[in-house]
């Protein structure tokens, strides 16, 4: 099952090849500037899957638009963030997040940052501490 | 027969890259002092042969000829002159030889500069630069031929993809190219310090101005890159951290780590073996970026080339040398001198840090733009990682960095005491802190990130002008009677950091403080974007060279730009059937207006208008950056007049 899924979303990436952005069409935005806001930063971290690395904020494909709808309407009917990535994760999986959930499968991701800081603070600790006296044979 | 002539001479030069690569090394073996003359001559043959090969190349898309393959896929008779020659290196064969070509000059430009260095260093760089011609030729040659043919020629050609068709997208491939290869130069230093046992520590010296060069360049062609897509893609956005972007961003930042930690192993003799690490991991990127842009590992707009095999060549190359190179490093580095200490507190320390913080960076670009890939391919899932991971991961990571930085260029070398830079800085860090404070009250829903960052540019930018003041304090009245005559070299890295200042402030700015305005609009109507009154003219057709299109006018009614018109275009190119968009901006010191029209709907016309507060900065800073650079390689080059570069 997910194997098909990711085979439509392959299929469906390599067929466009749309680069021009058009973002939001008029009356799309909602007039609670707050709640616009919130859609705009969800649809900015949700993949456009028919096209090539771009948000639903920046893609002016169907099921960007579509999608748009479907994040402010349930903004609209007042769901939380959280709510809102969960319901279209479960829907289209979580390739759809730009910026994927920390879990074990992303543990190296986010933590690579911290990793070589700690290593290099490390590193720099033993270099400070114990610096070399003689040449090495 | 012109293509003939250019196919024969890149053979040629296969041929005379597998001489510089190898007899040399021979005589080298061998105690012979043939080997430099050999080298020198066999690399000044190589960039005149590749010269040929790439007029060749050009004489063919300038006059159409369709016969040759790859003109006949990415050019078209009814194109601007301009664009067919950029079209040269618009596709993977001849943007392939562009690369080999810049390789080649810079072979021969050391071979011609190199005077003052010693017979075995000399040899052994130029020895390294055959290796790295002889795989790139290989690959062109069987796997890229720019001068394959198609007979019966077409009588049109297919035309360049529209939106490639701009004069900042004809200059950045050959700039962010003399980056990558640039590089090329401190991995062949690195090699030849290794093998060749320096018992100097002169070798940073020689090493820094081609780092410089390198780092000015892929400065130069990112921000140019960047540019592009502001203007190009229709809305205004600057950085992607689409997956080629990252590419190019790797090689920048672990670069730019090797040009401070070069700093220290020529003036202090410490960090060599950290430094010559670094050389060989910063040409890897730059291999790796094209691995990934060339093989299409990445769907990308730019990956025009789609061919696994090209894909698998590129990866053995990247595999040989990167492994030669760490085999080499693990083998010879017993034999560097030894690395002279110095305490936390020193301005080593500082520039230990700048490049940990580096080196987190370009891991996190590496990591984020691999991720994906290798989940993938381990079956573990599908997730995409993009600019919202990218953005949550570099602000905290910024952060720390700038702190620091103007720390380090007031402290002493060897060990320092805070004091002096406490002293000099206590009005920048309150300054700095009012601002923080003075956002954080007025600007409710921005994230405290991204105050903390515009407070901390601020304080890069003071701390910058406070390194300026240190290094110009010798010079006293000078500075206002003959400012002339004052060493670049004081202003370039205050020049250089400024800029980053500068540019994190744009960075900000424009993604913060941004606001867009979308309408259907008749013609005569009005509206407002970011306090500016404007009003909508209508639309009309025009026809450019190869292409007709609509051109929206909207006026300013009110505030210092009253009687502008913007003039925002949908552009459509006939032959290649596309179409793009041409964004109408108008500049003040506050931001720029941005303007793009959209499709009709009934009477009405889709206007799409942005108000980029501060966007301008972060290609001033950028060019700031690479000024701070030239000044630094100027200062160097008329320094070492013996000829070490």
């Amino acid at each position: 099952m997910m194997g098909l899924k990711k085979l439509t979303a392959l299929v469906l990436m390599s067929l466009s090849l749309t680069v021009t952005a058009h973002a939001i069409a008029p009356g799309e935005a909602l007039s609670d500037p707050q709640l616009e806001a919130r859609a705009r930063a969800l649809s900015a971290e949700l993949r456009c899957l028919v096209c090539q690395n771009q948000s639903i904020d920046d893609s002016d494909a169907e099921l960007a638009r579509d999608l748009r709808h479907l994040v402010r309407d349930r903004l609209q009917a007042g769901e939380t963030d959280d709510e809102i990535r969960t319901a279209v994760v479960a829907r289209y999986g979580e390739f759809v997040l730009f910026r994927p959930q920390f879990g074990g499968h992303t543990f190296l991701l986010w933590m690579t940052p911290l990793i070589i800081l700690f290593l290099g603070g490390f590193w720099a600790y033993r270099l400070l501490r114990n610096p070399p006296s003689k040449p090495i044979e | 027969m012109i293509a003939e002539i250019g196919h024969f001479v890149l053979v040629m030069a296969f041929g005379v890259a597998l001489v510089q690569a190898f007899v040399p090394l021979w005589a080298l073996y061998r105690g012979q002092s043939y080997g430099r003359f050999l080298a020198k001559r066999a690399a000044q043959l190589q960039v005149v042969l590749l010269a040929v090969s790439f007029a060749a190349l050009t004489y063919g898309f300038l006059r159409s000829d369709f016969s040759l393959v790859i003109v006949y896929a990415n050019s078209h008779e009814a194109k601007p002159w301009i664009y067919k020659f950029a079209g040269v290196w618009g596709n993977h064969e001849g943007s392939m030889l562009l690369w080999t070509l810049i390789l080649a000059a810079y072979g021969a430009f050391f071979a011609q500069r190199s005077l003052a260095l010693p017979d075995r260093f000399a040899t052994m760089v130029l020895v390294v630069q055959g290796w790295l011609g002889s795989a790139f030729l290989a690959f062109l040659l069987f796997t890229s031929n720019p001068f394959a043919r198609l007979l019966p020629a077409p009588f049109a050609g297919r035309g360049l993809t529209p939106i490639l068709q701009d004069p900042a997208l004809a200059a950045h491939p050959p700039l962010l190219y003399a980056g990558y290869v640039g590089f090329s130069m401190s991995f062949a230093f690195a090699i030849a310090v290794l093998t060749t046992d320096q018992p100097s520590r002169d070798w940073a010296k020689w090493m820094r101005p081609w780092i410089l060069a390198a780092w000015i360049f892929l400065t130069l062609g990112i921000a140019l890159g960047s540019f592009w897509a502001y203007y190009e893609l229709g809305w205004g956005g600057f950085w992607f951290w689409d997956p080629v972007e990252n590419a190019s961003l790797m090689p920048w930042l672990s670069g730019t780590a090797l040009l401070h930690s070069a700093l220290v192993a020529e003036r202090r003799d410490t960090l060599k073996r950290w430094t010559l690490l670094l050389a060989i991991l910063t040409f890897s990127l730059s291999l790796a970026g094209t691995f990934l842009v060339r093989s299409g590992v990445l769907t990308s707009v730019h990956a025009f080339a789609n061919d696994p095999e090209r894909g698998v060549f590129i990866l053995a190359i990247l595999a040989l040398f990167t492994g030669g190179a760490l085999a080499l490093y693990g083998r010879y580095l017993p034999r560097l001198s030894e690395d002279r200490s110095f305490a936390p507190v020193s301005r080593e320390g500082l520039l230990l840090a700048n490049n940990i913080f580096l080196a987190a960076a370009t891991m996190t670009v590496f990591i984020g733009t691999i991720y994906p890939l290798v989940l993938d391919a381990l079956n573990l899932g599908k997730i995409s990682v993009g600019a919202p991971y990218f953005n949550t991961v570099f602000g905290p990571l910024t952060l720390p960095f700038i702190i620091l930085l103007p720390l380090g260029p007031l402290l002493t070398w060897q060990a320092g005491k805070l004091i002096a830079p406490i002293n000099g800085l206590l009005i920048a860090a309150l300054a700095s802190l009012l601002v923080v404070l003075g956002l954080w009250i007025t600007q409710a829903g921005v994230p405290l990130i991204a105050l903390l960052l515009i407070g901390g540019a601020i304080w890069l930018t003071l701390g910058a002008l406070a390194d300026l003041a240190q290094r110009l304090r010798p010079y006293g009245w000078q500075i206002l009677r003959q400012p002339w005559r004052l060493p670049a070299t004081a202003f370039s890295a205050p020049l250089a950091h400024a800029g980053l200042a500068i540019m994190i402030i744009g960075v900000i700015g424009a993604s913060m403080w941004q606001s867009e305005t979308v309408v259907a609009a008749k013609a005569g109507e009005t509206m407002e974007v970011a306090g500016r009154q404007l009003r909508f003219d209508g639309v009309r057709e025009v026809e450019g060279p190869n292409y007709q299109a609509e051109q929206g006018q909207i006026s300013y009614l009110s505030g210092p730009h009253k009687g502008k018109v913007l003039l925002p275009e949908r552009r459509f190119y006939q032959a290649e059937r596309g179409q793009t968009t041409e964004a109408a901006i108008t500049s003040d010191i506050s931001g720029h207006l941005y303007a793009v029209i959209g499709e009709a709907v009934a009477e009405k016309r889709v206007l799409r208008l942005w108000f980029h507060p501060l966007v301008a900065l972060i290609w001033i800073g950028a060019l700031l950056m690479a000024l701070g650079g030239s000044f630094a390689l100027r200062a160097r080059m008329s320094k070492s007049g013996q000829g070490a570069a």
